[in-house]
């Protein structure tokens, strides 16, 4: 059991919600090169420790979240960032 | 051959230390005089003292760092190894597996691949003069749905093609094959059909563990247990701290000293972010437990490995009658491999559909190991940006199989400078060119 907390749900369990992950920012499709946009697509840091990821309140108000958790421990705390990180200019 | 930039330096002042000689081969008449007298057995493999340079250091003695040394000094006369290991030889994924071995992949490439390591599984016993009780008992992957059903008949098609024993068989045929499974229309999934691959089997994966680092050792390449990699030294690279690609690997710091080594092989599944991010390389990889479970033994009665990708299951029975459940991986990546008594209800709940009978039986323990999974199920091997680094990681579900082969394919490419063709399609730039070899479709259960 591991409880996420959802802004609007409170603490639910991660069985109601899907994980998102890492998300990288997005690279302008304008401008950005083939390299960078695979990287963005596929590389992950996959650190082990603190970080900050994003939730999908699946069976709740449906909303995506951020929340910081620690990958070693699992302990989770809210994130100060209140949503997904904004895209790059230009979508 | 590209044998002559590594030196064949003697590992002479380890043998003095350490005073013993390689163990000699196992025999019946050396059990019998064992048995006879009571002496004890002589250890597989010796403890050496940390020297200062190696021409080759491999992080991780699980199955593949030390078939990757064993090739090494089998193959290609590199012995002067060292197999460092954080915990204690084949403590990682290579001992918390399920034992399973196969070769009915949905890709030709990785048909190939894993076909390869099911003929080196064939003959290990006797390669390795260890008994890896290799037992080929053949493994039904059940298909509950017309989609599932599909999927089968494109993979049998593919294994047909390559000379791969694998069919499509009916649920009478199932049920002839494993009577305790329930063929009925009756469950809430039911069995409509399944992939029938009579070469796969289970093996025991501590003695493929120990068999390799026997070998290894006897050959002179060095394991060094409770060894821990603190970080990867490297210049010239792009990196602000003179790591990354362009750069060169130089030396290896450990809990135990600085050693300097020109090549270092990332083989440390679940933890190679962290290693390769040491070198200034970043995969393509996040890390995901997942979780097994055995139960108390019984009367042998499931002569089959029996999978189910809907049902997210996969069983066998061991020589000793324990059945030994293995499940997908855990939804969210995490480093942290404790289970859930959730999964360990979902998974019993899944078992007693596919066989109702087992609902007395007691579960004796359960435990997790880490799955480095990659976007395409498809691993991550051979050279990266950074020269004298190379990584065998990116393995997920699939890694135990897979052990003897990448372990005789990255000793070639280390030994020879040239990326072998069977390891070419799973090389890190495959992501940057976008040639990815999708393997999702063969994964024993759906992740």
């Amino acid at each position: 059991m591991l409880l996420v907390p959802c802004p609007n749900c409170g603490p639910r369990n991660a069985s109601d919600l899907r994980y998102v992950g890492e998300t990288p920012a997005r690279p302008d499709p304008r401008s950005t090169t083939s390299d960078a946009w695979r990287d963005y697509l596929y590389i992950r840091d996959n650190s082990a420790g603190w970080r900050t990821e994003q939730w999908y309140c699946r069976v709740g108000c449906r909303r995506f979240f951020t929340v910081e958790r620690n990958t070693s421990t699992n302990d989770v705390r809210p994130s100060p960032l209140p949503r997904l990180a904004p895209e790059a200019p230009g979508r | 051959m590209a044998l002559s930039r590594f030196g064949r330096s003697s590992t002479g002042d380890g043998e003095e230390t350490n005073g013993s000689r390689p163990a000699a081969r196992y025999s019946t008449a050396g059990l019998v005089r064992r048995g006879l007298s009571g002496s004890p057995w002589p250890r597989a493999w010796r403890e050496h003292e940390l020297a200062s340079s190696y021409d080759v250091v491999i992080i991780g003695a699980g199955v593949h760092g030390l078939a990757a040394a064993y090739y090494l000094a089998h193959n290609h006369g590199i012995t002067n190894v060292a197999v460092l290991d954080k915990g204690y030889l084949g403590g990682g994924g290579s001992g918390r597996n399920t034992a399973i071995v196969r070769s009915n992949y949905l890709t030709p490439e990785g048909v190939a691949f894993y076909d390869r390591s099911l003929q080196l599984y064939n003959s290990m016993t006797e390669d390795l003069d260890f008994n890896v009780m290799f037992s080929e008992r053949g493994h039904l992957t059940l298909a509950h749905t017309d989609s599932a059903l599909r999927t089968m008949r494109w993979r049998a098609e593919v294994n047909k093609l390559q000379g791969i024993n694998s069919q499509v068989v009916t649920p009478d045929e199932i049920k002839a094959l494993a009577p305790s499974l329930d063929t009925s229309s009756h469950p809430r999934y039911p069995i409509v059909g399944a992939l029938y691959h009579p070469p796969g089997g289970v093996i025991r994966h501590d003695a493929v563990n120990w068999a390799y680092a026997r070998g290894a050792d006897a050959m002179g390449v060095q394991i060094h247990q409770k060894t821990e990699v603190t970080d990867l030294l490297v210049e010239g690279g792009s990196g602000a701290d003179g790591k990354g690609p362009g750069g060169r690997i130089t030396g290896v710091r450990t809990t135990r000293g600085d050693i300097s080594t020109p090549i270092v092989l990332n083989a440390t599944a679940g933890w190679a972010s962290l290693i390769a991010a040491m070198a200034g390389v970043r995969l393509p990889i996040t890390t995901h437990p997942l979780q097994a479970a055995v139960t108390e033994p019984v009367k042998m009665f499931l002569p089959t490995v029996v999978v189910s990708g809907s049902l997210h299951v996969y069983v066998s029975q061991t020589d000793r009658g324990e059945l030994v459940f293995g499940a997908s991986v855990d939804p969210f990546a995490t480093y942290d491999i404790r289970g859930s008594l959730e999964f360990t209800e979902e998974l019993a709940g899944h078992v007693l559909e596919l066989m109702p009978a087992l609902g007395q039986l007691r579960l004796l323990r359960q435990w997790a190991g880490l799955c480095d999974m990659t976007p395409d199920y498809s691993p991550v091997m051979g050279p990266t940006p950074v020269e004298g680094f190379f990584c065998d990681v990116g393995w997920g579900t699939y890694g135990f199989k897979a052990g003897p082969v990448s372990g005789e394919q990255m000793a070639e490419n280390i030994a020879t400078g040239e990326v072998p063709k069977l390891l070419e399609p799973f090389v890190l730039s495959r992501f940057a060119a976008g040639a990815l070899v999708g393997e999702k479709g063969a994964a024993a259960v759906g992740h």
